[in-house]
């Protein structure tokens, strides 16, 4: 039995595990893949106060050099159940069962696939989410990137550099991304905008080769030559395994307010993964310190431990 | 045990071992999820010798990257006696690896 469980090792929970640990309780982080999150696959990180431009790696590898110089757990298990006790919450992962007495769900979402024919089978081969890690694959070949936002277009600029051209796929007539992003990339003369156009399905037989469009408006079809496509249209929400223990909105994710606060006694939610406005690296660390700070409250009030310190 | 850093010279005569399977990690300076990798391989390299750790630069070794098909890093080849037995791709943490090595020291037996 600890105190504290936080669900996932991105910006959210390892703000929310230092300030938890800080303030006397005794946690574990459950990540199933590595720590930091989205960040690891982020070029640069230019927005976050003390960051001016760091590579994304770099700030979750000094991340996580904090939390390991605090000594927190980290628990490489995946979390496939949380049951919510009036006392006590368990978390179920694909080994183990633990229990404690609050829980920070702070998993972040995963990755929107298309959805398209070929998205699968050519994962690896030329189909990609990550255009930093996979990008300079294509040096001076002809790639397509999906989306109109932030991520599609910071991946549009990233691309130019390396790639002979790129073309930007968005299936709307305005794009989403901020305006700074949109007049750097129509500087690039290597990108051209394919608007109000769907891609149908990725084809090619060990790697891709083309894609199949359709323009949203005319519903005519093409096909377009094309050696990889980056897939970027945002983010969902990843909380099946929450369903039972927290209310979720439509989209799927958990609802709560800026307390972190969700629709069970001692489970907060922080990050991405709750419902908000603005899901930045700043803010998921915001949500971290505050969800912590619930949590504290909520253990030291009910007197599951004596106060260490205040 | 250190990770050999292999090159199109070295790749063959190292791989083609035959008393222990070969790990090899593609990666690239640029690639942040291979930088989280890199010292979860390392680690286990000095922790295990059950293995042979190798690392493949695809800035460095291009043809490398291109005769397996390696088109999104990092990427983690197995070989035992030269042939690829586990391709992955993705990082992953040290408990993963560990399974990951486990599983194919267990198909080594079967």
């Amino acid at each position: 039995m600890f105190d504290l469980a936080v669900i996932g090792g991105g910006p959210a929970g390892i703000t929310a595990a230092i300030y938890a640990v800080r303030a006397g309780l005794s946690v574990k982080i459950f990540e199933s893949d590595t720590v930091g999150g989205q960040i690891v696959s982020t070029a640069s990180v230019e927005n976050y106060p003390g960051c001016a431009n760091m590579e994304g790696w770099k700030l979750a590898n000094q991340m996580k050099a904090q939390i390991d110089d605090m000594n927190i757990d980290v628990c490489y298990e995946k979390v496939v159940n949380l049951k919510s006790g009036e006392d006590i919450k368990t978390i179920v992962t694909d080994k183990n069962e633990y229990q404690c007495h609050a829980v920070i769900i702070a998993n972040g979402c995963k990755r929107r696939q298309l959805g398209c024919k070929g998205e699968k089978e050519l994962l690896g081969k030329g189909v990609s989410y990550c255009a930093v890690c996979d990008g300079a694959f294509f040096r001076k070949k002809t790639v397509a990137i999906v989306g109109g936002g932030n991520t599609a277009l910071e991946d549009a600029i990233y691309l130019s550099k390396i790639c002979e051209k790129v073309y930007v796929v968005y299936r709307g007539h305005k794009l989403r991304a901020e305006q700074y992003l949109v007049d750097a990339v129509k500087e690039k003369e290597n990108v051209e905008f394919l608007y109000n156009t769907q891609v149908t399905e990725i084809c090619g037989e060990d790697r891709v080769s083309s894609v199949n469009l359709k323009d949203t408006k005319s519903g005519a079809e093409s096909r377009m030559d094309i050696n990889a496509v980056f897939i970027a249209i945002g983010l969902e929400p990843d909380n099946g395994v929450f369903k039972n223990a927290v209310k979720l909105d439509e989209y799927g994710y958990i609802i709560a307010d800026d307390s972190c606060v969700t629709s069970e006694s001692a489970i907060f939610a922080a990050g991405d993964t709750r419902t908000k406005s603005l899901r930045q690296i700043v803010t998921a660390c915001a949500d971290g310190a505050i969800a912590a700070t619930q949590a504290q409250k909520i253990i030291y009030h009910k007197g599951k431990r004596e106060k260490v310190c205040q | 045990m250190s990770v050999i850093e292999l090159t199109s010279k070295n790749f063959d005569e190292v791989i083609n071992n035959d008393s222990k399977p070969v790990l090899v990690d593609f990666w690239a300076g640029w690639c942040g999820p291979c930088m989280m990798l890199k010292p979860v391989v390392h680690e286990a390299a000095d922790e295990r010798d059950d293995f042979v750790f190798c690392s493949v630069d695809v800035d460095e070794q291009g043809e490398l990257a291109e005769r397996f098909s390696v088109m999104s890093i990092p990427t983690l080849i197995i070989f035992k006696n030269g042939q690829i037995i586990e391709k992955t791709q993705g990082a992953m943490s040290r408990d993963k690896l560990d399974m990951l090595l486990d599983s194919c020291i267990a198909g080594k037996n079967n």
